[in-house]
């Protein structure tokens, strides 16, 4: 145990998800090592982002405004809307550059082992989206995971009344991985998506 | 013993750091293990589509100081796959596997609920039955291998020969006229019946139930098992109960019409309002 401040500062650099007593250590010894003009520059940050950042009125993103710069852009198509659980899903879709149409988060996936269900999500928040026209698919984008899957099913449920096309990201064989390694329910799915070889 | 091996139900799963995950198994042998799953909820993961929850998988396992990490796993029924595709089985599935993890203890072994808990998820995803009354069935059955059997014809007192009108959860199932406390509830005879038949797995008399013992026969097998443990069971709030009497909540033919948000409490109540302004 340290006193004062250098343990207020391992307590609290201790309470952030996967940072456990030792790594809080060498954190804070690190940054009582630092220039104090890299610390400052460190908590301004923290700062900023904690008054500036908040989640987009529309999709749920991280936003520095009321809308994120997704919604806010109007060159994105406004037919299709990808489903997805959180806000990182948007970041690593992004990063394929496929899809040019627009986001919504749920906050989560419908989990009734953990309280969580289906009121608990941003689902209400989608359903006036879709009230829009303009929307013609929604892609459910949550993850491969037996709450996400549960939680695909349940939209799709509300879904497929409204007329809309919904459909489900594939799932399958990992591009570079060997096809003896992978498990049973993978591969169902793969042969379940397979399709026709264009050449 | 650093290598074990043993069969098992995955009960639930729970973030462990950047990639992994506890994975909560019943096994055969040992009873409830907990053990660390490496590298499990990246996509190229080995074994992670095979420690989801309601998988039956064979495991290999590494004891450590804390927590075990599984070294090799392989299925043996994908049941979670099958059950994830129906709203209403995924919430009374994950009801059962709540209920298998508050009934249990950590290195225990627990045949008997093991078994039944398998031959449920087994009924369930095999569709052979209304998940409701598979549900109620497991959780009566569940109660009953961990001492707690209720009683549907003679009093829970006295023994007195049934059948009895009154039910008191306290009591341990029904009571006669002399020994019924007071507040004791009065469910309608056929209710009776049918969680007797649940219980001693009399699916014929189960099946051919109407609707409204069906529900009533849930909220007392609900009641009964939230009276027992001492924690309530998160995921029974969540289960979405098929009723056989009832019209089938969604039509196909209504078209969606916008629901204003500021009025709408819920995801029903915002279909609901959808469906009476079209």
């Amino acid at each position: 145990m340290y006193e004062g401040v250098v343990q207020d500062l391992i307590d609290e650099l201790g309470r952030l998800p996967g940072v456990g007593p030792k790594s809080a250590q060498r954190i804070a010894f690190h940054l009582l090592q630092a220039d104090a003009i890299d610390v400052k520059r460190l908590v301004e940050v923290l700062t900023e982002v904690k008054a500036k950042v908040r989640f987009c009125e529309t999709c749920g993103n991280v936003a520095e405004s009321e809308q994120c710069r997704i919604c806010a852009d109007p060159r994105r198509d406004g037919t299709a809307i990808c489903v997805v659980e959180e806000p990182k899903d948007v970041v690593a879709i992004e990063r394929t550059r496929e899809f040019r149409g627009r986001y919504h988060v749920l906050g989560g996936a419908i989990s009734p082992i953990d309280g969580v269900g289906p009121d608990d999500l941003r689902i209400k928040e989608l359903m006036t989206r879709l009230a829009s026209a303009e929307v013609t698919e929604v892609i459910i984008a949550t993850d491969p995971n037996l709450e996400g899957e549960a939680t695909a099913s349940y939209l799709a449920r509300f879904l497929r009344p409204m007329g809309l096309r919904v459909t489900r990201l594939a799932s399958g064989l990992p591009v570079g991985g060997d096809l003896e390694y992978a498990d049973e329910v993978t591969l169902g799915r793969a042969f379940e998506g397979r399709r026709l070889l264009d050449v | 013993m650093p290598l074990y091996r043993d069969e098992g139900i995955v009960l639930r799963t729970q973030k462990l750091g950047e990639a992994d995950r506890i994975v909560t198994l019943l096994t055969r042998g040992l009873g409830k293990v907990r053990v660390v799953g490496k590298g499990v909820r990246r996509t190229k993961s080995r074994f992670g589509a095979r420690l989801e929850p309601a998988m039956m998988v064979d495991v290999q396992c590494y004891e450590g100081r804390n927590l075990d990490t599984v070294t090799q796993a392989e299925s043996l029924a994908s049941w979670g796959d099958v059950l994830a595709r129906d709203y209403t089985t995924y919430t009374a599935a994950a009801a059962m596997l709540e209920t298998a993890d508050r009934l249990t203890e950590e290195r225990e072994p627990n045949l008997q609920q093991y078994l039944l808990l398998q031959g449920a998820l087994r009924s369930m995803a095999e569709g052979l039955h209304d998940p409701g009354l598979v549900l109620d069935a497991y959780l009566l059955r569940a109660l009953a291998i961990a001492g707690w059997a209720p009683s549907f014809h003679d009093c829970a007192r006295c023994g007195a020969e049934g059948p009895h009108r009154a039910f008191n959860l306290a009591a341990g199932g029904t009571v006669c006229p002399v020994c019924r406390p007071v507040g004791s509830a009065a469910p309608a005879p056929e209710t009776l019946s049918l969680l007797a038949a649940l219980l001693a797995g009399d699916w014929v008399v189960a099946d051919a139930s109407q609707g409204r013992h069906r529900r009533e026969g849930s909220t007392l097998a609900s009641a009964f098992l939230q009276w027992h443990l001492e924690k309530g069971v998160r995921s029974l709030r969540l289960v979405d109960r098929r009723d056989p009497d009832a019209q089938p909540r969604l039509d196909s033919r209504v078209t969606w019409a916008p629901a204003p948000l500021s009025v709408v409490k819920t995801v029903e109540e915002a279909h609901a309002a959808a469906q009476a302004q079209a």
